[in-house]
C-alpha cells in the first residue's frame, strides 16, 4: 500500500523516511572547523593560541615597528646624532601647536628666545608667541649616509627652513636634540639584547645539552659551574668583566665585548632548563633508536631532542632580553659600558645621573621611557609566547 | 637529618673554592696592577718616582711572586681571617669592609622583608582573582617597577624625599652621625633614610616574585584536594590559606638563595647614586683602581653570603616539607 493515498488519522504518526543519501560514517565525520584543528601543524596551533593573547600581539607589533625603525633611524630623526646647536643648550622641549590666533596653520612650534639669568646662572628659554616656525614634512635637513652607502638629506620632518628649531624633547648640555638621539640610541639598545641572548642561547643549549645528555661527571661539573655563576652577584661580575676590556679598544669592539659579557652570565637559567628536560627525554625510545642507527650525540641532541622544546626555549629567551637591556644601561651608567660616540639609551641616561638634572632639566630623563616600554613589551610578548609554546594544553 | 645538613655543608666547600678561583682569575685578568696606576698617578702630579721605593712596595705586597703562589697566599690568609690589604685605603680589608658590611646586611634584609610584604598579598590576590582588572593592574604596576632602571628611580625618589620630607640628600644617615659609635639616635637616622633604597631595590624584585607566587598558587588551586575542600563546605579563606598557600610557600623559602645575590647586585648602583655607606661604591672603586685584594675579598664576601643563603633555604625546606625530608634531598 502506498502512502499518500490514505491520509493518516489523528492518532497515527506518519512514518518518516529521509530522502537524503545514506552515509554510514556521518557520526565519525568531523565538521570543517574540527578538521582544520586536527590537521593543523604544531606551529599553526601555536600561532592560533598566540593570537588570542591580545597584549602579546600588540607588544609584538610594537617591537616589530621599533626594530624596523632602526633600519631608517637617519630618516626618522629630525637631526643627526652629533649635530650640535650652541645657541640651544639645555633647551626645554618645544610644544607642537596646530592653531595660531584661532586660525589653523598646521603643526608648528613657536620661536624661542634665550636669556642667561645672571643671578642663578640658569639658561632661560621663553616662547615667543608672535613668530611661528611651521614643521615641514619629508624635507631636506642634515645630510647623512644611509647604511653607510647612500648619501641623502631626506628626513621625515624637520624644522622650518628659515632658522627654526624643532626640539620636541629638548636638548642636552651640548645642544643636541634628545629625540634624535633616542631614535639613534634604539639601534644599539635593541640589538644589544638580541646579540646577548644569542650568545646565552648558544652557551645554554650546548652546555645544558651536554650535561643533560651525558649525565654523570659532566653533569656534575656543569652543575657546579652554574651554581658558582649564580651565587655571584651579577652587577659586580659585569663590572669585573667590563674592567678587563682594555681602554684602547674601539667603541665598536667594546659594544661586542659588552654583548658577550651580558650573554656570558645569562646562560645558566637556560642551561638548567635544557638539562632537566634532556635528562628525562634521553630515556625515550626514539633516542635509543637513533643511537642504534649510529647517530652521533651532537646529532641526537641537535636534531631530535632540542627541537622538541625549542618553542619553550625561545619563549624563555624573550623574557631574558629585558635583563640585558637593563644591564647595558647599568653598565653605561657606571661608565664601564658603552662609550660615546656609540649612543645607546644607557649612554643617554648617563647625562641624567645627578640630582641637578632631575630638578633643572627633567627632559634629559626621557630616554627612560623607551627603555620601560620596550621592557614591558618584551615581557608581554614573552608571556604570550610561553602560553603558546604548549598548544596542546 | 643531621647527616643531610652535614652533607649539604660539605658541598659548599668545593663551590666556594671554585668561586675563589674564578674571582682571583677575574681580578688578575686586567692588564697591569695597582702599583702601575699608582706610579702613573704620581707622575701625573709631577712627582718623581723612586724605583727603589716601587721595588720595595712590589715585594712588600707580594706582587712580584707568581700568580699561583699569590692565589694560595690569598686563600690561606682568608681561611685565617686575613683578607688582605687595601692599597687604596692603606689598611686591612676587614677594616674597610667592617662597618659597610653591617649596613649592607641591614639593607638587604629590609629589602627582602619589604619585597615579601608587597609581593605576598598581591600575589595571593592575583591568583584568586585571575584575569580580573585587579590582577592585570597589580601585575602591570609590578612590571613597571621591574622595567624602570633603578638608578633613575633612586634619583627621583631622592629629590622627592628632599622636597617633601626634608631628608638630607645622599648618605644613609645624617652627616653628623658619620663617624660616631652606634647609638639610638644614629639608628633612628639610618632608619629614616633607609626607606628610599629599600623601595628602589625592592621594586625590581617584586614583580618577579608576584608572578611566581601567582603561578605557584594557581597550580595548587587547580588540584583536586582544593575542590574536595570546597565541596565539603570548608570556609573559602581556610581552603585557601590552610593548604594551597602552604604548599606554594615552598618557593618563597627556596628563593632566599636567589634573592640575595640579586639584591646585593641591585644595591650597588643604588648605593652609588644615593652615596650610601654600603659595600657597593667601595667595590666599584676598588675594581676601577685595581685594588685587587679589596675587590677580591669583597666579591668573596658577597658570594659567601649568597651561598649561605642557598644553604639556609635548603635546610629550611627540609624542615618545612616532609616530601623533601623523606626523599632525603632538595628539589631545587
Amino acid at each position: 500500500m502506498s502512502r499518500g493515498k490514505t491520509p493518516p488519522s489523528a492518532d497515527e504518526t506518519e512514518h518518516f523516511v529521509s530522502q537524503a543519501p545514506f552515509d554510514p560514517r556521518s557520526i565519525e565525520q568531523l565538521s570543517e572547523d574540527q578538521e582544520k584543528l586536527y590537521l593543523a601543524s604544531q606551529w599553526k596551533l601555536m600561532w592560533w593560541k598566540f593570537k588570542r593573547h591580545r597584549l602579546a600581539v600588540v607588544s609584538g607589533l610594537f617591537l616589530a615597528v621599533l626594530y624596523a625603525s632602526i633600519l631608517i633611524s637617519e630618516f626618522l630623526a629630525p637631526y643627526n646624532l652629533h649635530s650640535r646647536h650652541v645657541d640651544h643648550i639645555y633647551a626645554p622641549p618645544q610644544a607642537v601647536h596646530l592653531f595660531h590666533d584661532g586660525r589653523f596653520v598646521g603643526p608648528f612650534v613657536y620661536a624661542t628666545s634665550f636669556k642667561l639669568d645672571m643671578t642663578n646662572f640658569k639658561r632661560v628659554y621663553t616662547e615667543d608667541r608672535t613668530r611661528i616656525y611651521p614643521i615641514r614634512a619629508l624635507c631636506r635637513g642634515d645630510t647623512y649616509r644611509l647604511w653607510g652607502q647612500f648619501e641623502s638629506d631626506l628626513h621625515l620632518f624637520c624644522p622650518a627652513a628659515s632658522g627654526g628649531t624643532v626640539f620636541l624633547l629638548g636638548t642636552d648640555r651640548l645642544g643636541r636634540d634628545v629625540l634624535s638621539r633616542i631614535i639613534y640610541g634604539a639601534r644599539i639598545s635593541l640589538t644589544i639584547g638580541l646579540l646577548g641572548v644569542m650568545v646565552s642561547f648558544l652557551l645554554g643549549i650546548t652546555l645544558g645539552g651536554i650535561a643533560g645528555y651525558y649525565g654523570g661527571m659532566v653533569d656534575l661539573a656543569v652543575q657546579r659551574m652554574i651554581e658558582v655563576l649564580q651565587s655571584l652577584p651579577t652587577i659586580p661580575l659585569w663590572l669585573v668583566l667590563a674592567a678587563i676590556m682594555p681602554l684602547t679598544w674601539s667603541p665598536l669592539l667594546v659594544y661586542f665585548g659588552i654583548t658577550f659579557i651580558l650573554g656570558l652570565l645569562d646562560w645558566t637559567g637556560l642551561a638548567r632548563a635544557v638539562r632537566s628536560k634532556l635528562l628525562s627525554l634521553r630515556e625515550e625510545d626514539y633516542v635509543l633508536a637513533a643511537q642504534l642507527m649510529g647517530a652521533s650525540p651532537s646529532r641526537i641532541i641537535g636534531r631530535h631532542l632540542i627541537p622538541g622544546f625549542m618553542s619553550h626555549l625561545i619563549a624563555s629567551a624573550t623574557i631574558s632580553i629585558p635583563t640585558m637591556i637593563l644591564g647595558e644601561t647599568a653598565l653605561s651608567f657606571l661608565q664601564l659600558g658603552l662609550r660615546p660616540p656609540i649612543t645607546s639609551w644607557g649612554v643617554l641616561l648617563v647625562e641624567a645621573q645627578n640630582i641637578n638634572v632631575v630638578v633643572l632639566y627633567p627632559w634629559l630623563m626621557l630616554p627612560v621611557l623607551p627603555v620601560i616600554m620596550v621592557i614591558l613589551a618584551f615581557n608581554f610578548l614573552g608571556d604570550g609566547l610561553r602560553d603558546a609554546a604548549d598548544p596542546y594544553k | 637529618m643531621l647527616l643531610y645538613i652535614l652533607k649539604r655543608i660539605l658541598i659548599m666547600v668545593p663551590t666556594l673554592l671554585l668561586i675563589s678561583m674564578l674571582v682571583f682569575v677575574l681580578i688578575e685578568l686586567p692588564p697591569g696592577d695597582y702599583l702601575e696606576s699608582y706610579i702613573a698617578e704620581l707622575q701625573m702630579q709631577g712627582e718623581t718616582v723612586d724605583p727603589k721605593h716601587i721595588e720595595y712596595l712590589r715585594s712588600e705586597y707580594g706582587l712580584d711572586k707568581p700568580v699561583l703562589e699569590r692565589y694560595v697566599f690569598w686563600l690561606y690568609g682568608m681561611l685565617h681571617g686575613d683578607f688582605g690589604y687595601s692599597f687604596e685605603y692603606r689598611m686591612p680589608v676587614t677594616r674597610v669592609v667592617g662597618d659597610r658590611m653591617f649596613l649592607t646586611t641591614l639593607l638587604s634584609i629590609s629589602t627582602i622583608i619589604f619585597t615579601w610584604l608587597i609581593a605576598f598579598p598581591i600575589g595571593i590576590y592575583s591568583a584568586t582573582h585571575q584575569y580580573s582588572w585587579g590582577d592585570y593592574g597589580w601585575t602591570f604596576i609590578g612590571l613597571i617597577g621591574l622595567a624602570t632602571p633603578n638608578f633613575l628611580l633612586a634619583l627621583v625618589l631622592l629629590y622627592l624625599a628632599n622636597v617633601w620630607f626634608g631628608l638630607s640628600i645622599g648618605g644613609i644617615m645624617e652627616p653628623e652621625y658619620l663617624n660616631q659609635a652606634m647609638s639610638w639616635a644614629k639608628m633612628k637616622s639610618i632608619l629614616s633614610h633607609l626607606w628610599i633604597p629599600v623601595i628602589v631595590i625592592g621594586t625590581s624584585g617584586t614583580a618577579g616574585m608576584i608572578r611566581r607566587l601567582r603561578a605557584n598558587l594557581l597550580d595548587e588551586l587547580q588540584k583536586q584536594y582544593v575542590v574536595t575542600a570546597r565541596a565539603k563546605g570548608l570556609h573559602p579563606f581556610r581552603s585557601l590559606v590552610k593548604y594551597p598557600l602552604r604548599m606554594s610557600l615552598n618557593f618563597f623559602v627556596a628563593d632566599i638563595g636567589n634573592i640575595l645575590p640579586n639584591i646585593i647586585s641591585g644595591s650597588v648602583l643604588v648605593a652609588i647614586v644615593l652615596s650610601l655607606e654600603t659595600t657597593g661604591p667601595v667595590l666599584v672603586a676598588a675594581l676601577q683602581s685595581q685594588d685587587m685584594y679589596l675587590a677580591g675579598s669583597f666579591m668573596m664576601f658577597l658570594a659567601a653570603l649568597s651561598v649561605t643563603g642557598v644553604l639556609i633555604s635548603d635546610i629550611a625546606l627540609v624542615f618545612l616539607d616532609p616530601r623533601i625530608r623523606l626523599q632525603g634531598g632538595s628539589t631545587k
